[in-house]
């Protein structure tokens, strides 16, 4: 019944279930893959642009999207119903792709005070690091953290190191970070971070007095360009 | 004019004139924000959502005092902070007891008071709950961003640049309603003061209850839990028996509900509130239902917290309850505040 017709998904996929009274979770999958995150963007996409009106509030992740619906207008059964036919149907197909951003970096030195302890444990020169840091096309998987915080993959495996043992306290606004397979962008002065810090953008991902206040969302594709 | 709004670094800004000014805060208190009903619609930025933890009792607050349900008020937390009052006005404290005085004389909670320039507000000790709420005529005029006052103190947002209340704070205050003389001493009934723990929590099972033991539901719903020492707004930190996963505690991170309860590693479960991270990699072995969050607001370190598992018919049925009090609210004080809260 709940079956995926997107052939590389596992059949118990795309499920709804019920995140307290007031919110369900569409479940893509179960790990961190390009096309499945890209589904649930298309999903995040479609209900935003011509939702039900009992839709009140998206919030993509990895694998899944948190809806936020109103129980006054639409019951359990029906958001169920309707969200796992939307998830399953060709709802997103026709959206436009994703938006693609450059964002300048500056790496290494005052910019990026982890990157010659990256290359260290990469075994790569510090230019190196930045060269194949800027290579791949990044996709925002999801924001979190603090506002305006992107997580994007994936990292070129050989770039994937472990995070801090002791996060730092006070990291700036524009730091760009990796951990594991990924990488961040932090987007508010002394942000706490665990992550390795290896350049920075004089970008802002995020002014309250601009509209719209978010450089980038969820879905989108990111290129670093180094300057 | 030093408003105490500056940040270093920051070049100064004009403030609000003596005119605008409600509150002078004398003393903080332990914890006191600027909030109102929160900013809903960021999430995906990463914006928490935020807000009032005991919604119920800010939109009764401002009700009282003539104002919409969603404007904003002080969150004061166990230990109240000592007000001079700048303006003639009036003022609702509702939530927990935690010994609203005017001038030193006990004030009623749930009820209006005219308050006028140079009068102290302040409170003598808590009696019950863990948060009151302090609504004023006009409401808290601070700046809004992204559509709301509410203070998020972890990514420096809203209220009073982004912070708690410190000594020498200036509160500006919004244009008095029309009629807010008549409202002096206007209360609301007991059956509509509503605070205090529900024993036991309501939850629904959820999203991730599979991934645990089923000794561990059979505990969170049988055992008692005790609200630890690090808590704050963002999370209820629990105490007790240990909820045991099957394979893992690491889940991909998602969207996060209100009233989430995500277990990490160690098996303590944490009530997840309005100011947590819009995302996280824990799994959710329940989730609070929407009309008790409010009570959880009222929880303190030391408390003792006990869980049942209810049904959506029934969850929703308590989510209208809870709807038709505010609007019976709304009517005992003549304001056509819509349900918003």
């Amino acid at each position: 019944m709940k079956g995926a017709t997107h052939g590389s998904i596992s059949p118990s996929y795309p499920r709804v279930v019920p995140a307290g009274d007031e919110a369900v979770l569409v479940v893509f999958g179960q790990e961190i893959r390009r096309d499945v995150n890209q589904r649930v963007h298309a999903l995040a996409r479609a209900l935003m642009e011509g939702g039900p009106a009992w839709v009140r509030e998206v919030v993509p992740g990895y694998v899944s999207l948190l809806v936020y619906y109103d129980p006054d207008r639409a019951s359990f059964a029906r958001v169920h119903d309707t969200l796992l036919a939307w998830a399953t149907g060709e709802a997103g197909a026709a959206l436009p792709p994703p938006r693609r951003v450059e964002i300048p970096v500056r790496y290494g030195g005052l910019d990026g005070p982890d990157l010659e302890w990256v290359a260290a444990q990469v075994g790569l020169e510090p230019e190196e690091v930045a060269a194949r840091h800027s290579r791949p096309v990044y996709v925002v998987y999801m924001l979190g953290f603090l506002p305006g915080f992107c997580y994007l993959g994936d990292l070129p495996p050989e770039l994937a190191v472990a995070r801090r043992a002791t996060p730092r306290l006070a990291l700036p606004a524009g730091a760009v970070a990796i951990g594991g397979r990924q990488t961040g962008i932090y987007s508010l002065d002394q942000s706490p971070g665990g992550w390795r810090w290896i350049g920075r953008t004089r970008l802002r991902l995020w002014d309250p007095r601009r509209d719209p206040p978010f450089l980038l969302q969820a879905g989108d594709e990111v290129r670093f360009v180094p300057e | 004019m030093e408003t105490g709004q500056e940040r270093p670094g920051q070049r100064p800004r004009p403030g609000p004139s003596w005119d605008d000014i409600g509150f002078e805060v004398l003393a903080p208190g332990m914890f006191t924000t600027v909030q109102d009903l929160g900013r809903p619609g960021w999430q995906r930025f990463g914006v928490p959502q935020g807000g009032a933890l005991d919604a119920y009792a800010l939109a009764a607050a401002n009700a009282l005092v003539g104002n919409p349900p969603d404007a904003a008020g002080l969150e004061v937390t166990l230990v109240g902070p000592v007000l001079t009052v700048a303006r003639e006005g009036l003022v609702a404290c509702t939530g927990a007891d935690l010994g609203f005085a005017i001038d030193g004389q006990p004030a009623a909670l749930w009820q209006a008071h005219r308050v006028r320039p140079g009068l102290v507000l302040g409170f003598t000790g808590r009696r019950s709950g863990c948060r009151a709420y302090v609504a004023v005529a006009g409401g808290i005029a601070v700046a809004p961003v992204l559509g709301s006052r509410s203070t998020h103190v972890r990514a420096r947002l809203g209220g009073l640049a982004g912070r708690a209340l410190v000594r020498g704070d200036r509160l500006p205050v919004g244009p008095l309603p029309p009629g807010w003389r008549e409202r002096a001493g206007l209360a609301l009934p007991p059956p509509l003061r509503r605070h205090g723990l529900p024993q036991p929590a309501r939850v629904v099972m959820g999203p991730q209850h599979d991934w645990f033991l089923p000794l561990a539901i059979e505990r969170l719903l049988g055992a008692t839990y005790r609200v630890s020492r690090r808590w704050d707004r963002m999370g209820l930190r629990l105490e007790g028996p240990r909820l045991a996963h099957r394979h893992s505690a690491e889940l991909v991170s998602e969207g996060v509900a209100p009233g989430s309860i995500q277990v990490p590693g160690d098996g303590q479960p944490i009530v997840l509130l309005a100011d947590r991270q819009t995302t996280g990699g824990y799994p959710k072995i329940a989730t609070v239902i929407a009309a008790d969050l409010d009570f959880l607001a009222q929880a303190a370190p030391g408390d003792r917290i006990t869980f049942r598992a209810v049904d959506l018919d029934t969850a929703h049925r308590l989510r209208r309850e809870r709807q038709a009090m505010l609007a019976a609210v709304a009517r005992a004080t003549g304001t056509a505040g819509a349900p918003g809260a």
